[in-house]
């Protein structure tokens, strides 16, 4: 747990006049499990789109290793080390399980040739479990199945940072156990991991500190604990009226 | 499967490399359109199939490679210098259109690609101190019998066809045709797993017009008087991707299969039905299009019934 590996300074991007994330310091060390909630439309996607250079920011840096990369092209974030999942998935729809794992290994990942790369990715299917389907086209798999293999997909590009961007979503109980256990072996590979979840379980499940945006805007960081019994997280999420009722409740 | 494919196209070649001694002139003519064909499908199959971007750019790849050539043996320089010279010049060009037309995407991409053909036959047609303008352009005949010179253009392209063969085989196996796949069917995931997707992009348009210029280049030697309207020319540029889709885009064999089949489909129309020919071009498209989006090479019996089928249903229902 040593020194900070990914940097965001002042982070803010704006959609017309609209400020989608304004002014984000965020740090993140290396090999922390760092979980970012907020309600909906609070700006989450939209920062993980900021740090892998999807999205270019109206102003602030991305410090990554103590580099500069803002405005880094999303392939060259994905070279560097920082993987992500999309909460929509995105496979390659035509290919097998194999060749959309194949192809994090093989550009993100740094393998030589696609031999290799095909034999790196068996072993991330295997790592996530769902190996007896490899030979399988990525269109028909099941939701659950998907975003296995999209976790697959950033896992083969062996990152640094993994961003995962809601990869519970959708699944039923049983497969969310099975998946927190996945977040943990792979934070203990020594992966800094960085988790939007809605999921309230998950996230006290895995992550060693929170962070909460609200209309673009860091309004509390802390471990798990601290963060829900913040009332200005409470506020964001059930509003100030709410908030209010709920503080008396208990007080009194 | 694929090994019969690869066998039938080496008997196809050869089959058509051994047509002057056999087949009378106007046979062997027909050949070496199927070859010319071959080569500027294969061409297109590297960014129209594998990468899935819609380029009608062809004609203007093969045109400038006409013109190219064509000056350059009218400067003095020897067939196979001035040759070499088209393909670069194109190579040159599509590296520089490249880098303007890949921002776009789907439609627009189509649009812009077929401008691009437009543009360069109306500069060709008033460049006419260097171009000859509209009253074309003559070019050097080589001074040899008729057969002879047949049976050496029909190698040249057949060359052409197993160049542009070679250079899609060796792109499909290594990561930029695997690359060039993900950007196919997602662009995005593509760009974030590690792919550099404008380079790629680039570097597949590119690799899609070097032989075309080549082809055109060749082609102006054989034929020895290039015009601007027949060197860009629009159903040219269409023919290319409707042959490649006929065959099977973003396949090894379908663009031979295409363009072959294509073009002896053409001239049995050609032969028969002259004032029909473009009307049957047309309806193949359309049928194409409904029965066929996967091409000959993915054909099946069940799927295309079905296709009917969910057609049918479709009217009934209105």
């Amino acid at each position: 747990m040593s020194g900070t590996i990914l940097e965001l300074v002042g982070l803010s991007k704006s959609f017309g006049g609209v400020a989608a994330v304004s002014n984000v310091d965020l740090q993140l060390r290396a090999g922390e499990v760092v979980g970012l909630i907020g309600p909906n439309g609070a700006g989450k996607t939209t920062l993980v789109n900021l740090v892998t250079g999807v999205l270019r920011a109206s102003s602030g840096r991305v410090i990554y290793k103590g580099e500069d990369v803002s405005g880094q092209k999303p392939h060259e974030a994905a070279r560097r080390g920082m993987a992500r999942t999309f909460q929509i998935v995105q496979p390659f729809p035509d290919m097998n399980v194999l060749d959309n794992v194949a192809a994090g290994a093989l550009f993100g990942g740094g393998e030589k040739n696609l031999a290799a790369a095909r034999e790196a990715a068996f072993e991330h299917l295997r790592f996530v479990g769902i190996d007896h389907v490899a030979e399988k086209q990525a269109s028909a798999l099941t939701l659950a199945h998907r975003k296995r293999m999209e976790l697959a997909k950033s896992l083969a590009m062996n990152p640094t940072v993994l961003m995962l961007d809601e990869v519970n979503a959708g699944l039923n109980s049983g497969e969310i156990e099975g998946a927190m256990q996945l977040i943990r072996d792979i934070a203990g590979r020594g992966t800094t991991i960085l988790i939007i979840e809605h999921l309230m379980k998950v996230m006290l499940g895995v992550s060693e500190r929170i962070v909460v945006l609200h209309h673009g805007e860091l309004i509390a960081s802390g471990t798990p604990n601290e963060v829900v019994n913040d009332p200005r997280v409470i506020e964001a999420y059930l509003g100030q009226k709410y908030a209010a009722q709920a503080r008396e409740l208990t007080d009194g | 499967m694929a090994r019969v494919g690869y066998l039938l196209l080496a008997v196809w070649f050869v089959v058509l490399a051994v047509m002057p001694f056999y087949a009378e002139n106007y046979i062997v003519r027909i050949c070496i359109v199927i070859a010319m064909y071959s080569a500027l499908a294969y061409s297109w199959n590297v960014i129209g199939g594998f990468a899935g971007y819609p380029s009608f750019s062809t004609a203007a790849f093969f045109g400038l490679g006409a013109y190219i050539g064509g000056i350059a043996q009218n400067a003095g320089l020897s067939m196979p210098l001035a040759w070499l010279l088209a393909t670069l010049g194109v190579g040159l060009f599509a590296f520089g259109l490249g880098s303007i037309l890949l921002r776009l995407r789907g439609h627009y991409f189509a649009i812009g690609s077929i401008v691009v053909v437009e543009v360069c036959r109306l500069v060709i047609s008033a460049w006419s101190d260097v171009t000859g303008g509209g009253s074309g352009l003559n070019i050097p005949i080589l001074r040899w019998a008729p057969e002879e010179v047949l049976a050496f253009f029909l190698w040249v392209m057949l060359g052409l066809f197993a160049l542009s063969f070679i250079m899609n085989w060796l792109v499909a196996g290594r990561p930029l045709g695997f690359g060039l796949r993900c950007i196919r069917q997602n662009e995005e995931a593509a760009a974030m797993v590690g792919i550099n997707t404008s380079g790629y992009k680039l570097a597949g348009f590119v690799l899609s017009a070097l032989l075309c210029g080549t082809v055109g280049a060749a082609y102006a030697s054989w034929v020895g008087y290039i015009d601007p309207s027949e060197s860009f020319n629009i159903i040219m540029t269409l023919k290319v991707p409707v042959m490649v889709m006929l065959g099977g885009a973003g396949t090894l064999i379908g663009p031979a299969l295409g363009a072959g089949g294509f073009i002896i489909l053409e001239e049995l129309f050609w032969s028969s039905y002259l004032n029909w020919n473009r009307a049957m071009l047309g309806g193949m498209i359309v049928i194409l299009i409904f029965f066929l989006p996967g091409g000959l090479l993915n054909f099946s019996l069940r799927k295309l019934l079905g296709r009917v089928n969910a057609l049918f249903a479709a009217g009934g229902g209105r």
